[in-house]
């Protein structure tokens, strides 16, 4: 018999768009699961990362693509009252990321100016890097350079 | 909360209407800014702002998206925010004319981006305490991305004012925007019931003040012309305002933007994508 246990694991295979080696278990974007009483539909909700990230739809139809597999109709909604942050994401996540390449987010500024704290170089772990661009390949990425190994790199955006 | 408490009908349905016109109007600030944003895609002076052009207009847009949403909502749900967006004569839009403005050089691109998404920051922070709770949600969501907006704003502010022929044209730049610039704060059709409601916490005029207090040290600062006289009451421009966009009104610059915006739609109205 299905539960909810088994949508969270089915759900950490599914990989990111924009970042596939991160899942979205592990990326904080699902919110809630429900299964019904009869088993057979399950309401997932999703917290969508910036506003303009045009992923929110595939994640919505990978999400409903694998419960059918499971056997299960989905009802994939967006959540508004809870907002997602880059504190959602989870050790593994942010694990994954910088095997990536990508520096994982800082902790968000109550400041007007986020991203002054230098971050961590992915390759070289020195923290010695300046904010080269706030604005990356995907809206959720910033640009940073890294003085002690030369090397640009990716960090992700703390929200 | 909510509006729990319906006030008499009559009144109520102004508010509302008072409610459409704001969230309208942040919306389509948002859609046409990131419209005129993406331009520089493909041509900006660097690549890095090349992208970040690109992205400030994929934030704009999602955030318009957001506005129509709740639009869509309030509507009941019978329009969709891409009709909403698209399905307009150019009169139905309630953007201010700042936005809608040709993208010019690149020190005008740019110092427009000051000026836009301070006063946008301004507005949004009033917003974060409306009682109409989406609206307060939106805000609360979208002002996070925001603040990188601003780290963009600042950044370049102070470089081109660091040059030479490009604190030039920058000079040129805010004469030409100032009032344009003083259009975002044209006081909506229905603001006293926005206010009166706590749907809009202050009146427009209360965050233009706020917003020229915020700017005044740092563009005073860098000897950027500053139009206004100091009064008891606060900052009076020494200019007038260009406004009309909450209205409706548009430059005749629109007409080729909305156009664009809207050539695509009118292909195939209705096409799936």
């Amino acid at each position: 018999m299905i539960d909810e246990h088994d949508i969270w694991q089915a759900l950490r295979e599914l990989p990111d768009p924009e970042i596939p080696t991160i899942n979205l278990v592990d990326l904080g974007v699902i919110l809630s699961v429900e299964l019904d009483a009869g088993r057979r539909c399950a309401r997932v909700l999703l917290l969508p990362t910036f506003n303009g990230c045009p992923a929110i739809e595939l994640m919505r139809d990978q999400i409903r693509a694998r419960l059918e597999q499971l056997g299960l109709e989905a009802r994939v909604e967006l959540a508004r009252e809870v907002r997602w942050s880059t504190e959602r994401i989870s050790a593994a996540g942010r694990a994954a990321l910088a095997s990536a390449g990508i520096a994982p987010p800082g902790v968000p500024g109550s400041t007007l100016i986020p991203l002054i704290e230098p971050a961590r170089c992915p390759h070289c772990g020195s923290r010695h890097t300046t904010l080269e661009s706030a604005f990356g390949p995907t809206l959720c990425r910033a640009i940073g350079h890294c003085r002690d190994c030369q090397q640009p790199f990716e960090q992700f955006k703390p929200l | 909360m909510a509006l729990e408490t319906p006030p008499a009908t009559q009144e109520r349905d102004h508010t509302r209407a008072a409610l459409a016109e704001l969230l309208l109007a942040l919306a389509d600030d948002e859609f046409v800014t990131g419209y005129a944003n993406s331009e520089w895609t493909g041509i900006a002076p660097i690549l890095e702002e090349d992208i970040a052009f690109s992205s400030l207009a994929q934030d704009e847009l999602g955030h318009a998206r957001l506005f129509y949403e709740l639009l869509a909502e309030l509507r009941g749900g019978a329009v969709s925010p891409d009709e909403i967006a698209y399905d307009r004569p150019p009169e139905g839009f309630r953007n201010a004319q700042l936005a809608e403005r040709p993208r010019g050089d690149w020190a005008y691109s740019v110092s427009r981006q000051f000026l836009y998404d301070t006063a946008d920051y301004v507005r949004l922070e009033c917003l974060l305490g409306s009682r109409y709770t989406p609206l307060a949600q939106a805000a609360a969501s979208v002002i996070r991305e925001e603040r990188y907006h601003l780290l963009h704003a600042h950044t370049w502010l102070a470089r081109l004012a660091a040059g030479d022929t490009a604190r030039e044209r920058q000079h040129a730049a805010f004469t030409a925007l100032w009032p344009d610039a003083l259009g975002l704060f044209e006081p909506l059709p229905g603001e006293a019931a926005l206010v009166e409601s706590g749907i809009q916490p202050a009146p427009s005029a209360a965050l233009c003040q706020r917003w020229l207090e915020q700017i005044e040290p740092m563009l005073r600062q860098l000897g950027l012309p500053w139009p206004f006289a100091q009064r008891a009451a606060g900052w009076e421009p020494l200019l007038a305002p260009h406004y009309g966009g909450r209205a409706g009104r548009h430059s005749r610059e629109f007409a080729q933007l909305y156009d664009t915006i809207t050539s695509v739609r009118r292909l195939e109205p209705g096409a799936q994508w």
